[in-house]
């Protein structure tokens, strides 16, 4: 069985600036990915980032990527494993791998987990279609394999994803019908809404999806009004000659291993699910275990990377690797941190956190 | 239904490969997902739910969600939204749940 020091699960945004702060600060540290490439979901984003320049904003999703691969590979205290899913973490510690159908155990002293989030689904009759899609799904076909999904697409959710996904669809050709939010007003940053609207595609909040139909595939949605209750509005149907849907309507987190790991878990809304309960370090209340992204509450890239920071720098201290600059670094991460959370968009990020954060001293 | 021309973006695509999907030779590159092939030769029914047989394709294409399971060179279950192309793969709609050998 391996030792490890740091090991790092999840090869994400939050996953590689773990990795890159837990070796700057002299930790070995061994960095599971599932697919074959690092980057996680940052590889499919062509847009650029927001926030302030040291979350690098300006800087297109892909290049982001790049940057903090290359970073990766020109550290020597980092082992990287691509393919390879973690099966269980063990009582004692023990966490178990596949990679390649090779069984590997490993014994790490500290765990950060990193393993971000899944879209969520919408129920309405036939969801379950081809044709209808997650956003970021659509995302990856485009983006990263150059194929379109289909020629005429409905987008159901007017956050950030949906109206980005949208763009990225006109952009690659493909025609974006509408786009529907049950909600009464858009979710996402006003520019990218008005950006959409200058391309002439409509935006239908308080709207939601009554059903799906085609034969083997989507060939119609047909669309309701809500009213202020969020009930249909009987007469207000319309229909859409659509072959692709894309739900957007918000993720979870990927949490399983925690709850195996007997992390305490919570339901909060405001993270999109169940998440682990954390100390201000990112430790869960198991005290190997380590956070950092969207596992432990849906957010954006940046707050993901700049939690990734803080995970790799405290579970390194933990064991004894303190990072030259620490006390800097370390209030600098949470001064971005709490930069990102600010403001009204910040909102629901600072109550969800209300409920998750627990005190150093229980675990 | 490939993109041919994109403001942003380029694509570097491995060189082009023949496999079968049920019996049919399709066209795809070397090193895409298995999905993205077929999706771009128009396939887009992959399986059939097991109690009702309901048409499914792909939801979330980045192995996740196992909405894509399908029979590649006889092994059941692959998510064929995350493996990667090869050619000659003999790929096929799974009948059941599929077992070990």
């Amino acid at each position: 069985m391996k030792h490890i020091e740091i090991l790092i699960v999840g090869g994400g945004p939050a996953g590689l600036c773990a990795a890159i702060s837990a070796a700057q600060s002299g930790a070995k540290v061994m960095l599971v990915e599932r697919h074959d490439h690092l980057g996680g979901q940052l590889i499919k984003q062509t847009h650029m980032f927001f926030g302030s320049e040291k979350q690098y904003a300006g800087t297109r999703g892909i290049d982001i990527s790049t940057i903090l691969t290359d970073e990766i590979a020109n550290s020597e205290n980092i082992e990287v494993l691509n393919n390879a899913t973690v099966l269980a973490i063990y009582e004692d510690g023990v966490i178990t791998l596949e990679q390649n159908h090779k069984y590997i155990k490993v014994k790490p002293e500290r765990v950060i987990i990193a393993t971000g989030a899944s879209e969520k689904s919408l129920a309405f009759p036939n969801n379950d279609m081809p044709g209808i899609y997650g956003a970021g799904a659509v995302q990856t076909l485009m983006n990263i394999h150059g194929v379109k999904p289909g020629h005429n697409v409905l987008m159901v959710g007017a956050g950030n994803i949906g109206l980005i996904v949208s763009y990225q669809l006109m952009q690659a050709g493909v025609n974006v019908k509408a786009i529907l939010d049950a909600s009464p007003k858009i979710g996402g940053y006003l520019v990218h809404a008005s950006k959409i609207r200058r391309m002439g595609i409509p935006i239908l909040t308080r709207h939601t999806v009554l059903k799906a139909d085609g034969k083997d595939s989507l060939e119609h949605a047909t669309v309701v009004e809500l009213d202020e209750r969020w009930q249909p509005i009987p007469g207000s149907e319309k229909e859409f000659d659509v072959d692709v849907m894309c739900v957007s309507v918000g993720l979870s987190p990927l949490s399983e291993l925690l709850f195996q790991a007997g992390c305490e878990m919570k339901m909060v809304r405001e993270f999109g699910g169940y998440v682990p309960l954390r100390t201000e370090h990112l430790r869960t209340t198991n005290p190997q275990i380590y956070i950092a992204g969207d596992v432990g509450g849906i957010e954006e890239a940046s707050s993901a990377m700049v939690e990734g920071h803080l995970a790799g720098l405290a579970a390194a201290k933990s064991i004894g690797y303190e990072h030259p600059e620490f006390e800097r670094v370390y209030v600098d991460y949470n001064e971005q941190l709490e930069a990102l959370r600010a403001g009204h968009a910040g909102d629901h990020i600072r109550a969800g956190m209300s409920k998750a954060l627990i005190k150093e001293a229980s675990c | 239904m490939r993109i041919h021309e994109h403001p942003v973006l380029t694509y570097e695509k491995g060189r082009e490969v023949e496999f079968t999907c049920n019996g049919e030779i399709v066209v795809g590159y070397e090193g895409e997902t298995i999905a993205a092939a077929l999706h771009a030769a128009g396939i887009k029914v992959l399986k059939h739910s097991i109690q009702n047989h309901r048409p499914r394709g792909f939801y979330c294409a980045i192995g996740n969600c196992s909405s894509c399971l399908m029979e590649v060179d006889g092994v059941p279950n692959v998510r064929i939204c995350v493996e990667p192309l090869k050619e000659g793969m003999i790929v096929k709609t799974q009948e059941g749940k599929g077992a070990l050998e």
